[in-house]
């Protein structure tokens, strides 16, 4: 497959210069649920507590990206272009074109799942672009000085609310003054036996898949029924480590 | 002092020489220097250094004038009626003089007092829980707040570009605000809330009698309020200390809780040891700011000190709360907990904190309702 992918570009190979020092290389976020593909309102899907649910928001942020070499040597995302926010309403969001990337046989990736207490913190103009806290998609405490990581909604029928509603906005990145819970993780997804070969003339795809099934099952198996409102109490850190295993190599395209 | 004169004239020589290199070098001349009119902000003399750092925002005169028009214009709500300045106030030291907890918009009810708008700069954290952390990042808070201006902070952008297109109902052009401050009509949050952050940073409470008193003059109390001040001294500056009067650390009083068991600090750091801990507020200007406490319980200040002295036979408000978090200053008589005040010592500590009160803050036009705000 990915030969013959790669005799498809033969006809590119005299736009390349000769021994290119960097290519480019995309990262691709395609959220699912179990073995069925994320549909916002419209399917309802069955969690590990075996209740039934929708979901009408799933959004979260990627920072940090670090991209391995078989030899541990790595590749770190320049810090200011390492922030983004994977939304599943907007398909755009879901894929991530690097530039610049030093050629070589990459591994794994590594990224961080949330937005790092050092720019939680910064100053008010390093925070642009999704960073931005008048983002349209309000992944912002306001009252509570902080990035939401993760936001999923969405109803079920379990939910013993008038709406029927439930509510994840699980962020905390441990505290200004005082030092409380931090529900940033950390994440790295093995390539096992495939790679993602950078050259001057590859530019290969990373397909991911997340799994919001995984954000309810885990160390702990989250209950809609028992809680339907997850925000900035203690239980979000048992969310936060569930979603940590969501994340997993689906094919890496080769060109 | 001729050779100072000479000095200064070499000085000028050299820098317009300099000037002319580069211009000429050009061929075109030098544009007459235009842009935001910087202002020398510098903190009072026997003040401590800010916290807000001053040199990624320097104030100027037009980013001060567009964060005083964005403070009290209620584009910043859903309605349109709601600015800061409705619930903080000038004439009471920018506090909602007179409610417990103050009605936003549609007239909703918060669940805290609003809190001064004064000496922002040296505040190390923002709202009775401290959840905010930067002033820059105050302003999204209220205009999100369900209860307050009930707006999306993007929506706020969206408004201020839309006031110099045909047909705006605002009476201010803000783009041509924001280009004055900003040099581009361009209106981006970090512009917004730096604009708000100079016209906070600017409004500085430092001229009441008690400063005059601790500059060296002596007569600006009288001498009841130098006995109150003594007794400050003793019972009350464990946790109002210092020229700001606060040491800006979360405390649990003892208040009972109020209905909502409003957990205060533990809200935002999730520990049951910062359980119904709130900030100690500053008390300058306390004589404007009633009522007190977080959820504005008490009225007056004499409610206050009786609440503190927590003396069963002279007072109904005797109820401070043995909770697991009460702070240690509470406790330090065996026999009853909160601080022994006798009569005469409330006397002069009320006379002392009135000498608390700045007029020229509260009176400053600079900081005064441009004639765009709605106060009820």
């Amino acid at each position: 497959m990915a030969i013959s992918l790669v005799s498809c570009n033969d006809d590119d190979n005299t736009m390349e210069p000769v021994g290119a020092t960097h290519g480019e290389l995309t990262l691709e976020y395609d959220n699912v649920v179990g073995n069925r593909d994320l549909a916002l309102d419209t399917d309802t899907y069955t969690n590990a507590a075996n209740e039934p649910f929708t979901v009408s928001t799933f959004n979260y942020y990627v920072s940090n990206i670090k991209f391995y070499k078989a030899d541990g040597s790595s590749y770190v995302v320049p810090q200011d272009s390492s922030y983004f926010l994977i939304r599943e309403s907007d398909p755009s969001s879901q894929e991530i074109t690097f530039k610049n990337v030093p050629v070589g046989d990459y591994t794994a990736v590594e990224f961080m799942v949330g937005v790092d207490s050092l720019r939680s913190v910064s100053d008010v103009s390093k925070r642009i672009g999704v960073l931005d806290p008048a983002y349209s998609e309000v992944m912002y405490w306001a009252w509570n000085s902080g990035y939401i990581f993760m936001k999923l909604e969405g109803e079920s029928d379990v939910i013993d609310t008038p709406n029927g509603k439930y509510n994840f906005h699980i962020g905390l990145f441990g505290g200004y003054e005082t030092k409380t819970l931090n529900n940033l993780k950390t994440v790295k997804v093995d390539f096992g036996e495939h790679k993602a070969s950078v050259t001057g003339e590859l530019s290969p795809q990373i397909h991911l898949l997340t799994d919001v099934e995984k954000i309810f099952s885990g160390s702990t198996t989250v209950s809609l029924a028992a809680t339907p409102v997850v925000m900035t109490s203690d239980y979000s850190k048992n969310i936060a480590a569930n979603y940590t295993s969501m994340f997993s190599l689906d094919h890496i395209h080769a060109d | 002092m001729k050779l100072l004169n000479h000095t200064i004239l070499w000085g000028f020589a050299l820098s317009s020489l300099l000037f002319s290199c580069k211009s000429g070098s050009t061929d075109t001349p030098e544009p007459i220097a235009s842009g935001p009119t910087p202002i020398d902000w510098t903190k009072p003399a026997h003040f401590p250094d800010p916290v807000y750092d001053i040199s990624k925002n320097p104030l100027t005169e037009e980013g001060v004038e567009l964060g005083r028009f964005l403070f009290y214009d209620g584009i910043l709500s859903r309605n349109g009626l709601i600015g800061c300045g409705t619930c903080h106030q000038q004439a009471a030291a920018f506090t909602h003089h007179g409610h417990e907890l103050s009605h936003g918009i549609d007239d909703r009810i918060g669940v805290r007092n609003a809190l001064p708008i004064q000496n922002m700069a040296w505040n190390t954290s923002f709202f009775w829980d401290g959840g905010v952390h930067n002033l820059d990042l105050f302003p999204p808070a209220p205009i999100q707040n369900p209860v307050e201006m009930d707006e999306t902070f993007d929506n706020v952008l969206q408004k201020l570009r839309d006031t110099d297109k045909a047909g705006t109902t605002s009476r201010v052009n803000y783009p041509q605000m924001f280009e004055k401050a900003f040099g581009t009509k361009e209106i981006t949050s970090e512009r917004m809330l730096k604009a708000m952050s100079q016209f906070m940073v600017s409004m500085v409470s430092a001229t009441s009698p008690y400063d005059y008193y601790l500059q060296g003059d002596q007569a600006a109390l009288n001498s009841l309020q130098k006995e109150g001040l003594s007794i400050f001294k003793q019972k009350c500056a464990g946790c109002h200390s210092g020229t700001l009067l606060t040491d800006y650390s979360f405390r649990n009083n003892g208040l009972p809780p109020n209905k909502i068991n409003d957990i205060g600090r533990a809200d935002i750091t999730l520990l049951d040891e910062d359980k119904y801990k709130f900030k100690v507020p500053s008390l300058r200007n306390v004589a404007l700011t009633g009522p007190y406490m977080h959820d504005g319980r008490f009225s007056t200040l004499e409610e206050v000190l009786d609440y503190y002295d927590n003396n069963q036979k002279s007072s109904k408000l005797a109820v401070v709360e043995l909770s697991p978090t009460l702070d240690s200053l509470l406790k330090l008589d065996p026999a009853r907990a909160g601080i022994r005040i006798s009569s005469t010592e409330k006397a002069a500590l009320l006379a002392f904190l009135t000498s608390l009160t700045d007029e020229q803050f509260t009176k400053d036009i600079r900081f005064a309702d441009p004639g765009i705000g709605n106060a009820f």
